[in-house]
């Protein structure tokens, strides 16, 4: 029974290295997606919000399009759809050789896009909850709308837009287990090639659910730990933090 | 022509006429998928959020540990786990007559998602039902009501309409993730796309797929909104 285990250490013939590797491969693509989905949420939800129809129209499409749609399937239209018009271009540009996506790329931009519609949603509501009088005080102290939303919105929103943002991160990094579909080597694809090899799938499977829930285990951890930070000094006037 | 072949004839894509009765059966199948795990779930999920509010101490740990597990990794680790991991202990299984089970993958999806769902919605009721305030409790009592009565007519009722909305999430999240039973051979909605596409190279499959899940989960929402109105409309502020 417990020379199985020798199978996920870093032994001859053990899978550990290969594991540690994927797990890395998962962070990282979970790290790089992040700020990018963010940010891209953060435009369509000023989109959403804006005083322009067509901007709003836009942007309420974006969000019901890629909140409605299975992840795996925008990984699927990313990976080969955006591959194909990108083939396309290089060819009409006359350029030599042929042009392939990196599937790290896909799986970024694919899961960048599926962040930035669920993340949109959390900073409308964050937005929603800053008082119009911060602006238009901004507004008095001779501050440009540029100012007034770096300055003087911006730091109040993370406050409000943590808890949101955690939850989905942590959405985001159980995301990253479909990008082994499109050959990525995260912990999934690692764990798969694993069972092929060693037929123990039952060990293997166990091992990347362990993994994921140490991920997310520190990942709650860390966000209980910014969202103290963040309430710091606003539960000293007695309101409803958490 | 059959009537699933008309929408691909209409809009003049081959592909989609060519593939269009087995995409309708892969929504059927999907909408089977969700519909048997989300209700399964749901009633688990009661019986979860309850023990774990008011049960034993060693139930409510119990509980706590599931929910935690299950809502900290990927669906997708969770099936291949139950699909090819169980299923490497056949003899254990024929052994004691559930092979039939464990061999077929639609049963395996199902099992999956319906604990997958369970977990989610467990912590959902429970959030629902912890922000009941304490006085509906206590006057239930005061009134001679049973506990069990008290928490099935006064804070369940409650609780609900709380629950009504992240659960209507859960249900269109579960419409999404049942695409993943696609990666377990089985031919649902996405798995029927995924075969027309392997043989036709033709990418616009995806597209029209992504249009039904769209429609599926748009209905799905509208639904609930209605749902959500005729339940609430005995409150003042809406």
């Amino acid at each position: 029974m417990f020379d199985k285990f020798a199978l996920l250490g870093f032994g001859d013939g053990g899978w550990g290295l290969a594991l540690l590797q994927g797990a890395g491969i998962t962070i990282s693509i979970a790290l790089a997606t992040l700020p990018f989905g963010l940010a891209l949420g953060l435009v369509v939800a000023l989109g959403a919000r804006s005083q322009s129809s067509v901007l709003r129209v836009l942007a309420t499409a974006y969000t019901t399009v890629f909140r409605g749609v299975p992840e795996l399937l925008t990984l699927y239209i990313i990976y080969f759809g955006v591959q194909v018009l990108l083939q396309e271009a290089w060819r009409w540009l006359g350029l030599p050789g042929s042009f392939s996506m990196p599937p790290f790329v896909a799986g970024m931009v694919a899961l960048g896009v599926v962040l930035s519609a669920f993340s949109s949603e959390v900073w409308v509501g964050a937005l929603n909850s800053i008082p119009k009088g911060q602006r238009e005080a901004a507004a008095a102290l001779g501050l440009s709308k540029g100012q007034a939303f770096r300055l003087v919105v911006f730091p109040q929103l993370i406050r409000v837009a943590l808890p949101g943002l955690g939850n989905n991160w942590m959405v985001l990094l159980k995301e990253t287990s479909l990008v082994s579909v499109i050959t990525l080597p995260d912990i999934m694809f690692i764990t798969t090639r694993a069972n092929v090899a060693t037929k123990e799938p039952f060990l293997f499977f166990g091992a990347a659910m362990a993994i994921y829930l140490v991920f997310s285990m520190i990942s709650a951890w860390g966000i209980g730990r910014m969202e103290a930070r963040a309430n710091r000094g606003i539960a000293a006037f007695g309101g409803a933090t958490r | 022509m059959t009537w699933c072949e008309y929408p691909g004839w209409a809009v003049g894509s081959e592909v989609l006429q060519n593939y269009g009765c087995r995409m309708a059966t892969g929504v059927g199948l999907t909408l089977q998928l969700v519909a048997i795990s989300v209700s399964l779930g749901f009633v688990l999920a009661i019986g979860l959020a309850v023990a774990r509010l008011y049960g034993p101490r060693w139930a409510q740990v119990l509980i706590n540990g599931y929910t935690t597990f299950f809502r900290g990794t990927p669906l997708l680790c969770q099936l291949f786990l139950v699909y090819y991991g169980l299923g490497q202990f056949r003899l254990f299984w024929t052994d004691i007559g559930l092979w039939w089970f464990f061999r077929e993958p639609f049963y395996c999806a199902l099992l999956t998602f319906v604990i997958n769902t369970a977990a989610y919605q467990a912590e959902i009721l429970r959030g629902a039902i912890q922000s009941i305030p304490r006085g509906q409790f206590e006057g239930a009592l005061a009134l001679g009501l049973h506990r069990w009565s008290s928490l099935r007519h006064v804070i369940l009722p409650q609780a609900m309409i709380l629950a009504l909305r992240p659960l209507g999430n859960e249900l269109i999240v579960m419409i999404k993730s049942s695409a993943l039973a696609s990666l377990v051979t089985l031919y649902d909605l996405m798995g029927a796309t995924r075969l027309a596409f392997s043989r036709s190279f033709d990418l616009s499959i995806y597209l029209y797929a992504a249009l039904i899940y769209l429609l599926l989960v748009e209905i799905v929402r509208r639904v609930w909104d209605r749902l959500e109105l005729r339940l609430t409309r005995h409150m003042a502020l809406r």
